[in-house]
Order: C-alpha cells, then structure tokens, then sequence
C-alpha cells in the first residue's frame, strides 16, 4: 500500500446504470463521414476550425501589411481593411477558439477522460457538427457576395453595422447574422451532449472531485455558452430583422447619407448589453478550458500532482460565475449610468482573485517539480508567461478612470491578444502536441515542434509589447491609416512596421506546426499507448488510437484521482486512475502487506 | 469502504453528494437531464428577448399602444378586451393537464391512455397555433400592424409581438410535431419494446413521454410570461 496517495481507496461503487448501447456504423461513410463516434467528430471539429482560423491569419496578415507600410499594396481598401478586422475576430474568437476547445477537445476528451463508451447522445452530436459546418460554410460564403463580407468590427455595434457605407452592409451581415444563429443551434446540441456526459455518464469510481481539470474546465465554459449564447442569439435575431424587416429594436431616428431613415425609437445601448452579456463570458469560454488543459499539462510533465486542486476546481466554478456579473466593463464609454461602471469595475476586480488564485497554484505546481522540457511543457510555461502579461493589463482596463484614455487604443488590442487570444492559442498548441500520440499513435516531431513555440512565444511577444506603448500614445485601433497626426511621434510609424516584420515571420512560422501535423501522420515515430507517462484515463485504453466506444470490453473502474504523480513509495512515478492501491509496485518489497498480488506485474 | 459511503455533514456534504460517483443527479435519465439543461439554456433566450422587449418599450418616445384595445375582439357589437388570448391560454394550461395525464399513463404502460391524452394535448397545441394565426391575420389586415409600424403608437409594438410571439409559436409547433411522433411511437409499441429510434443504439422507454411533458409545460410556462408582460403591461 503506498501510504501517501491522494484519495486512492479499493471501494468502487456497483454500476447504477446500464451501459450505453452504440449505434455500429457498418459503411466507410457511417464510420468516418457521417460518424456518430465523438473522437472522429472531434477530428472533424478540430480540422475545420484549424482551416478557418488559417483564413483568419491570413487576414491578420494582411491587415498587418497595411498598417505597417501604409500606400504600399493596391488590393487593401480601407473597406477591405475593415473587412478583414472584422472577420479576423469573429474566425478566431467563435470559429475557431470556441469550436476547437468545445467542439474539438471537448469531444476528444470527454469521453475519454470521464470513462465513458461516448457521448450520451452521439446522433445529436454528429448533427452539431454539421450545423457547425453550415455556419462556417454560410461564413466563408459571406466573402463573395456583392459588398463582401460584413465590416462592422467583429461587436457588430449598431446602427452602424446595418447602416449603408458600413462594407458588407448589404448581403454580409446579414449572412454573418444568420451564421452566428446556426453556429448557436449547432453548439448548443453539442454542448448539452458535453454538459450531461460528464454529470451523469462517469464511470464507476469517478467522483467529479476526481476529473481531470480538463474536463472541469471545458465542462464549465460549456455551461456559460449554454447559458451566454442565448444573448447573442437573440440580438442576432433582432439585427436580422432591423435590416430585413425594418423595425427599430437598435435603431434610433436618425440621418444617414443625406435622409432621414425609416428607423425610430430604437436602442443602441440594448444590443451592447446584449452582446456583452454573451461577449464577457465568452472570453472565459475560451480561457477555462485552456485553464484546465493547462493545469494537466504542468503536472504531467512536471511529475508533481497539482497544487491545490480543490481549489482549482472551485476557482473555475467561480470564475464563471463571476464572468456573467462583469459584461459592462467593456462599455464605459458607451454613455450608460456611470454608477453602472463604479458596479462593474468591481466586479470586475473581484475576478481577479480565483484567477490570481490558479496563476499561484500553476507556478506553485512548477515549484520543486521533476520538470520535463518537453514540447507541451513549453507551450503550457509560455501561457503562464503571456497570461500574467494579459491579466496584469486587465487590471487596468478594469478600472474606470484607467479605461477612459486607453479606450479603443492599441493598448486594448495588446490587452486582449495577450490575455485570450494568444494565451488560449499556445495551450491549444501545447494540448495538440501533448494529445497527438494518443489521436494519431505517432509522436510529433521534437525540433520542429521546439522551433514552432520559440518562434512564437518570442514572437508573440515581439508583436504585442509595442502594442501597448502605442496605446499610450493614443493610437486608435481598427483604423485604416494614420496619416499625420499631431499626437502621433514619428517613432509610431516604425514600431508598426517593426510589428508588422514580426507578424509576418510568427505567421510563416505557423507552416512548421502544420506540416509537422502532416508529415508526423507518416514518419512520427511510433508513441505507444502512454508516451508521457500520464495518470489520466485516455492515456489506458487498450487501442491507440481508441476504438470506437473507447475502452474495449469492460469500462476502467477509478480508484484515485487524476494527480497521482511521483507517490513517496511508489517505484513508478505515476500511478494511473484505473491502478487499485493493492496493485501498486512499491519499492520496499520485504513489507509484506506491500508486496504485489501474484500474477501482477511487479 | 465505508468512508466514500457515509454522509458527511454540512458543506462538505453537499459538495460529495453533488460530485458523488457516476452520476450527480441519481435516478435522472440523461434525456431528461438533457431537456431540464436545454430548457435552462431556452429560458435564456426567452428572457432576453423579454427584456429587450421592456427596454425598448421605456426607451421608446412615442406612446405604447393599449393591449387591451387592440387585442379585443367584438361579439354582437360590444368590444370584450383580451377575449381571445384568454381561450387561448385557458387552452394552453388545459393542455399541461393532459400532458402531465399523458406522463402518468405512460409510466403506467398504459398504451392506449397515453396515446390519447398525448394526442389531445397535441390537438390543444395546433388549435394554439391556429388562433395565434387568426390573431396575427386579424392585427395584419384589419387593423394595420407591421413590424416597421403600426396606426396605433410605437412601431416597436408590432416588432416585438410578432417577434416573441413568433418564437413562442415556433415552438409549440415544433412541439406539436414531436408530440404527434411520440403518440406514434407509443401506438406502434416502440417503447413496450424497446425498440431502438432512427441511427441510434438508444432503446425506446416510456422516459420520452416524460421529456415532451417538460418541454410542452416550458413552452406553458413562458407563454405565461409572455400573457403577463406583452397583455397585461
């Protein structure tokens, strides 16, 4: 018996339900097209999302090229320019962040990882991805119609975003409307799916205070979808009907191009309400899963259990509780009650406290740990790096009066780019690195994979640091060109092109980590059942990659939780979920009562 | 091993019985977990659009039309005021009643019961939806409402009853529909059989009738709040 673990015990609980029956495709089409089988919907989730957030790189390119040699390439309009901001936000923040960690992990792991044969409802599940595909589709459609896609900023704040003059303010929002509505419907039948699975389709033996943070993190961000998107939904549904009906939910009397429109009465002011109460815990629909991944990243490769897990799980739960009380700090300027910003600053600041909470138990996890510098462990370092970055500016933004001057400056966008979009992104690399073994049976290739993360974490930081001086100096973002400004120092005009250098080499970059996703199907060398020695219990089916219903004939019973790492006694320095604490090797072998049971390995 | 079995008390309680093994909601089938999340994630949609509804209603400068008159429909000359919207929630909530009969048979495996009352209850819907055709054909034609505008006051009046009440319409249709599916399933015997649905290894169980009965007395439920807010305000 080791004599430190957790809360490893010989009890499981009798089985309380009967196991899921599976729906066995027979055709080549109802095995990998039309798959009911959550790890091939992952795949499928993963690839699309990866393929339109490559759209969107190319898009931040582009717009990169303009602001750093401005009069220098024909082909970028300043409504092009708009355009692609516009587009590049929505592709990364909903297309992409959303439908990768969701849709494409979520999937993958869940069922994995809670031991269960697959998600509750695998034919509703097939059908969310197809509606996700539609909206994508509907998306990229929204790039060849007349006046292209929409430019209204990826807020879509009326009355401008259906105004005439605004880029694609005739066929592209509406198009970008009705795709955000599709992507809703196809996200809420896979987030139910998500949300039920890991309540109530466990295996015997997994008490949710035994899950992996993963899944308490991308289980807690599918709750605030369910619950946030609904606010988008429904504006989405009342903006569609502003410009194709004409009535006035957001639109007030006004003049545009010389006439009085037909609009009266409505209110801008509603829609950003409703944005943001969908668009604040949005960014921690993004960020809790990466919070979980991230946590199993360090303490697997750190061989230390997590420091303060129970902690970490009541930190997400009240991060997300937080993030639906918070929506209006991105509104002060927006000419609501101040007395609303004095509330929403504070709550605001409260937030800070769980997250500072799990930034201390990551860096506290590192502390004395037997770290492996492999490719995900560097990757899952980076984060902490470029999110205490992102967070500390968060608390300037939070604050009213630090908010004012700083508002729409390239300080927000360094802010938000640091904090949610290039935090979230480099675990999603490191969870990709960390979990190809598993999908693919092949290992990514090491050099490759080094070269990809220090070019992009130094990049990363390259690009966004002058950022924030820029905002100091006032420079408003989602501009097409700056001209001559009196505010504007001459050195302005440099650092951009300095960044715009940056970005370019970060984006090329991106090649390596493709093609090392490619070749390695092929020549990755072979990674065998559990590449990285990890506790969890994807890392213990009896295929790899899983078969369909994961875990061959009898379900894994749970006998600990998931941080079993580097047991004082134990001879291995990891002790999976499955492994009952009489079959542990232990390294005192003349103890009798430590001695394993025959016919075990020892 | 008696610790994971014994109750603890207070917090830590709470928190085990919650997190506790397998399951955190005992005895809960996971399509009727399923519809109670659905539902919850639906009465956030609702309530946004309620709340729109009530802020552009304040925010609006132009006099809000009188429900009472404007929904009123006269029989022999004399105007009566909400008359129909009250046959129409009078048959809605009678529709609840046979739904939660239908539920109660249906764990009974009384097949012929739950086919009918399953089938009545689908019957009050459709005759829900096509009074709230009469009710729109009636506001369009006779008396000039339009989502852009109406002879009476506020053109947000229009846009958000055709709005809301279109959403809420939607859904009993769509309610209607997998009702007429369910009495279907229970008349062929799907569920005394066990028989699994389309593309799926699930088994038929007299647990659906109880999931529709959720949703339908949802659908019951937020049309009262719509009556509250859109009639009676």
């Amino acid at each position: 018996m080791v004599q430190a673990a957790h809360d490893a015990t010989s009890f499981v609980a009798p089985l309380e339900v009967e196991e899921e029956e599976l729906y066995h495709a027979k055709t080549f089409i109802g095995k990998y097209i039309w798959s009911q089988d959550a790890k091939v919907i992952a795949i499928q989730y993963a690839v699309t999302a990866i393929a339109i957030g490559l759209v969107a790189l190319v898009l931040s390119v582009i717009m990169r090229l303009q602001l750093g040699f401005p009069d220098t390439f024909d082909f970028i309009t300043p409504s092009n320019y708009l355009q692609f901001v516009t587009m590049h936000g929505m592709i990364m923040v909903i297309y992409l962040l959303t439908a990768l960690f969701l849709g494409g992990f979520g999937n993958y792991l869940i069922p994995l990882m809670c031991g269960a044969r697959d998600m509750v409802f695998p034919y509703v599940n097939m059908v969310s991805y197809w509606v996700y595909l539609a909206a994508v589709l509907l998306l990229v459609a929204s790039f060849f119609v007349p006046g292209g896609p929409t430019g209204a900023g990826w807020t879509l704040y009326p009355p401008q975003a259906i105004s005439p003059g605004t880029p694609g303010a005739d066929a592209g929002i509406i198009m970008m409307l009705v795709s955000l509505a599709l992507f809703i419907v196809g996200f809420t039948m896979g987030g139910l799916n998500y949300v039920v699975t890991v309540l109530q389709a466990r295996t015997r033996g997994m008490t949710l205070m035994r899950l992996p943070l993963t899944i308490w993190g991308i289980f807690m961000a599918t709750v605030l979808a369910l619950l946030a998107f609904p606010a988008l939904f429904v504006s989405a549904i009342m903006m569609t009907l502003d410009r194709l009906l004409g009535t006035s939910f957001f639109m007030p009397a006004m003049v545009s191009m010389g006439e009085q429109t037909a609009y009266d009465g409505g209110s801008p002011i509603l829609f950003q309400h409703l944005f943001w109460f969908f668009g604040h815990p949005e960014v921690y629909i993004v960020a809790l899963p990466a919070f979980g991944i991230v946590s199993d990243l360090l303490a697997t490769h750190a061989r230390k259990c997590i420091f303060g897990y129970r902690m970490m799980v009541w930190a997400i739960v009240a991060i997300g509780a937080l993030s639906f009380v918070v929506w209006a700090h991105h509104m002060y300027v927006s000419g609501m009650n101040p007395y609303f910003g004095f509330f929403f600053a504070t709550t605001t600041l409260i937030i800070a406290v769980p997250t500072a909470i799990k930034v201390y138990n990551w860096v506290l996890t590192l502390w004395r740990g037997n770290i492996r510098l492999t490719v995900p462990m560097l990757f899952a370092i980076g984060f902490i790096f470029t999110f205490i970055n992102g967070g500390l500016t968060g608390l300037f933004l939070g604050n009213v009066t630090v908010d004012l001057p700083l508002s729409d400056t390239y300080f927000v966008v360094a802010h938000f780019h640091m904090v949610m979009a290039v935090s979230p992104i480099l675990v999603v690399f490191g969870a990709i690195y960390h979990w190809y073994p598993k999908i693919t049976g092949r290992m990514l290739n090491d050099t490759l994979g080094k070269a990809h993360f220090w070019i992009t974490f130094i990049g990363t930081y390259t690009i966004y640091y002058p950022m924030h001086y820029l905002g100091f100096e006032g420079l408003p973002r989602r501009y097409y060109a700056y001209g001559d400004t009196a505010f504007m120092s001459d050195s302005a005009q440099a650092l951009n092109s300095f960044i715009t250098v940056a970005a370019c080499i970060v984006a090329v970059a991106q090649i390596l980590f493709i093609w090392n996703l490619i070749s390695s199907l092929r020549n990755g060398k072979p990674s065998g059942p559990n590449p990285w020695e990890a506790t969890t219990l994807e890392w213990q089916t009896p295929d790899t990659p899983p078969k369909h219903g994961n875990f061959g004939e009898n379900l894994p019973l749970v006998y600990r939780w998931a941080y079993d790492y580097s047991v004082p006694g134990a001879v291995e320095d990891f002790i999976p979920q499955n492994v009952p604490p009489e079959d542990v090797p232990t390294a005192r072998t003349d103890d009798p009562t430590a001695a394993p049971a025959e016919g075990q390995p020892a | 091993m008696a610790e994971s079995m014994a109750l603890e008390p207070g917090l830590k309680g709470i928190a085990s019985d919650w997190g506790s093994d397998q399951r955190a909601f005992k005895n809960v089938p996971w399509g009727k977990a399923m519809m109670w999340i659905f539902l919850l994630s639906d009465t956030f949609i609702f309530s946004c659009f309620l709340i729109s509804y009530m802020t552009v209603r304040m925010s609006t400068t132009v006099d809000w039309p009188v429900p009472s008159e404007v929904f009123a429909l006269s029989f022999g000359g004399e105007p009566i005021p909400l008359i129909l919207i009250a046959i129409m929630t009078f048959i809605l909530i009678s529709s609840s009643g046979t739904m939660a009969m239908a539920v109660k048979f249906g764990y009974e495996k009384n097949k012929t019961m739950t086919f009918w009352l399953i089938v009545v209850t689908a019957m009050f819907g459709a005759s829900f939806v096509g009074m709230q055709a009469f009710e729109w054909t009636k506001l369009i034609v006779e008396e000039g409402v339009r989502p852009w505008g109406n002879p009476m006051g506020a053109p947000q009046f229009g846009a958000a009853f055709f709005m809301i009440t279109g959403f809420h319409g939607f859904h009993v249709t769509i309610g209607v529909i997998f009702l007429l599916i369910t009495a279907f399933k229970v008349r062929r015997g799907d569920l005394d059989n066990e028989r699994p649905g389309f593309m799926t290894g699930r088994k038929g169980r007299y647990e659906i009738v109880e999931t529709m009965g959720l949703y339908w007395h949802f659908v019951d439920l937020v049309w009262v709040f719509i009556f509250a807010f859109f009639y009676l305000w």
